[in-house]
């Protein structure tokens, strides 16, 4: 019977694609990819540098796994690790990456000297008081009248938005921005259904809600449809 | 069974003990069995208010630590028939003399013999305040219609609807004048109940009498031509359940320019 290859090559348009087998052992894994590279290096023009991704499938590296494989390949000569691409994530991970997408819906008064802190968008259904502070890695978006501090995106995401359906914060955070909120700006009657975001020159500006479908459009979670 | 009701406010100076005095009074006033508690410790004056300050032996933290029984700290107020006592606080310790818990135990007891303990609680959100909210059932938030005194609201209303036992807070706006509501110059009613958007239970105006009346240790609850005290009886007619409306700024103002019209007619 023919031995199973745990190895296979591939080369694409973007360079070297290596599969490797999820069922084998690591230890032999890692033999096999090192005996195949070397056999391989010996045909290949030295000058050409070519980018290789790594299809690991089913199998779930740690992060030390992956770091000595990426050795191993860098050590042939003209190649350099694109990308280790897996099928699995650990739960943590999974968490992780939920956390961060998804919408959180709070119905509450934040209230003088609480604080409101999310990891993905926040959904605040409920005013922010003067002194109460919402704070999100994503965007926020408070269905009430915002009159504390907002911090979007306080994880560096410069694309967050603050949308209120009354905007009067005493202070405002995108990303590392800050803006101090001039008291003309509250004591004018009028802020409904109002934004902020970083515009190009790395300043919090306002508007009305319906620019975002333009400056934003990344907001849409909506899939398909038409 | 009664019902224990701490007067708090977070600020200091907007009104906790005459409203605390007045509205037990106010109470009693509606025959109703009432138990003041001071929990200001070491800097009391529900006493001094209620002039009742020479005839107290024993305070809270006696009654606390066991030195005294709590019949024995209670001083009865005498222009009440057996209807109004007062639990005064101690003056020589300070508040961390008391832990939550011998304050809970403690009004569990007294709710036994009273229909309401109105507690008075310290300023600020330290350990003072902590005691006195912990045997509280329901809370009542004071506030002026100042914005310092609205944000320090807002903070207390924050911690009082984190403490699972407690009914959501009730307010009081204390010290309205009509005229700088009116030019703007303060904080309206609107404005305040929207902004801590809890219920309003009622609102009282300023009034020098009620100055007067603390300073001769009488509760202004017990004038009934006040117009202070007609805004704490309804107070207090709120907490037995009636439903009263609020007393109409309007006429208040009616009332002043009446007043003005009738004072010079008179010259």
């Amino acid at each position: 019977m023919k031995k199973r290859q745990n190895v296979t090559i591939k080369g694409t348009k973007g360079g070297l694609v290596l599969h490797l087998d999820d069922n084998c052992s690591y230890q032999e894994l890692k033999r096999e990819l090192d005996e195949k590279l070397s056999a391989n290096t010996r045909t290949q023009d030295d000058r050409h540098l070519l980018p290789v991704t790594v299809n690991i499938g089913n199998r779930y590296l740690t992060d030390e796994q992956m770091e000595e494989l990426k050795e191993l390949i860098r050590q042939k000569k003209n190649l350099v690790v694109d990308g280790i691409e897996s099928n699995v994530l650990t739960k943590d991970e999974a968490k992780r990456q939920r956390e961060e997408t998804e919408v959180v819906t709070v119905t509450s008064i934040v209230r003088s000297g609480q604080v409101l802190q999310v990891t993905g968008d926040l959904l605040l259904i409920g005013d922010v008081n003067p002194g109460g502070s919402v704070i999100a890695g994503g965007n926020i978006f408070v269905m009430g009248t915002l009159r504390g501090m907002a911090h979007a995106g306080c994880n560096g995401n410069e694309q967050a938005v603050i949308a209120a359906s009354n905007l009067k914060p005493s202070q405002l955070r995108i990303s590392d921005c800050i803006n101090r909120i001039s008291e003309a700006w509250q004591n004018e009657d009028k802020h409904d259904m109002e934004c902020a975001y970083i515009n190009e020159n790395h300043q919090i500006v306002f508007d009305r809600i319906q620019t975002l479908i333009k400056i934003r459009p990344n907001l849409t979670r909506l899939e398909g449809g038409h | 069974m009664g019902e224990a009701i701490v007067i708090t406010s977070g600020k200091g100076g907007v009104g906790k003990t005459t409203t605390s005095a007045n509205i037990g009074t106010a109470l009693a006033l509606q025959g109703k069995k009432v138990c003041l508690v001071d929990t200001d410790i070491g800097l009391r004056n529900l006493d001094v208010v209620m002039g009742l300050e020479n005839r107290i032996i024993y305070d809270l933290v006696d009654v606390v630590e066991g030195r005294c029984k709590i019949h024995q700290a209670l001083v009865k107020d005498k222009r009440f028939d057996g209807l109004l006592y007062l639990l005064p606080a101690a003056q020589t310790v300070d508040k961390s003399a008391v832990k939550p818990e011998q304050m809970q135990e403690l009004i569990t007891e007294l709710k036994q013999d009273y229909d309401y303990i109105v507690i008075d609680c310290p300023a600020g959100i330290e350990q003072g305040y902590k005691n006195a909210v912990a045997g509280a059932d329901k809370a009542i938030v004071v506030t002026t219609p100042e914005v310092s005194a609205v944000r320090d609201a807002d903070r207390i209303i924050g911690l009082l609807e984190k403490e699972k036992h407690m009914e959501s807070p009730k307010l009081i706006v204390n010290r309205i004048r009509n005229h700088m509501m009116k030019s703007g110059d303060m904080l309206d009613i609107d404005e305040i109940t929207q902004h801590l958007s809890i219920e309003l239970i009622g609102i009282v105006a300023d009034d020098e009498e009620v100055i007067r009346a603390s300073n001769h240790g009488e509760p202004i609850a017990l004038n009934p031509n006040s117009k202070a005290s007609i805004a704490y009886r309804n107070i207090a007619r709120r907490i037995l359940g009636e439903s009263i409306p609020l007393q109409p700024l309007e006429e208040e103002n009616k009332n002043v320019f009446s007043k003005l019209k009738k004072f010079f007619g008179v010259r």
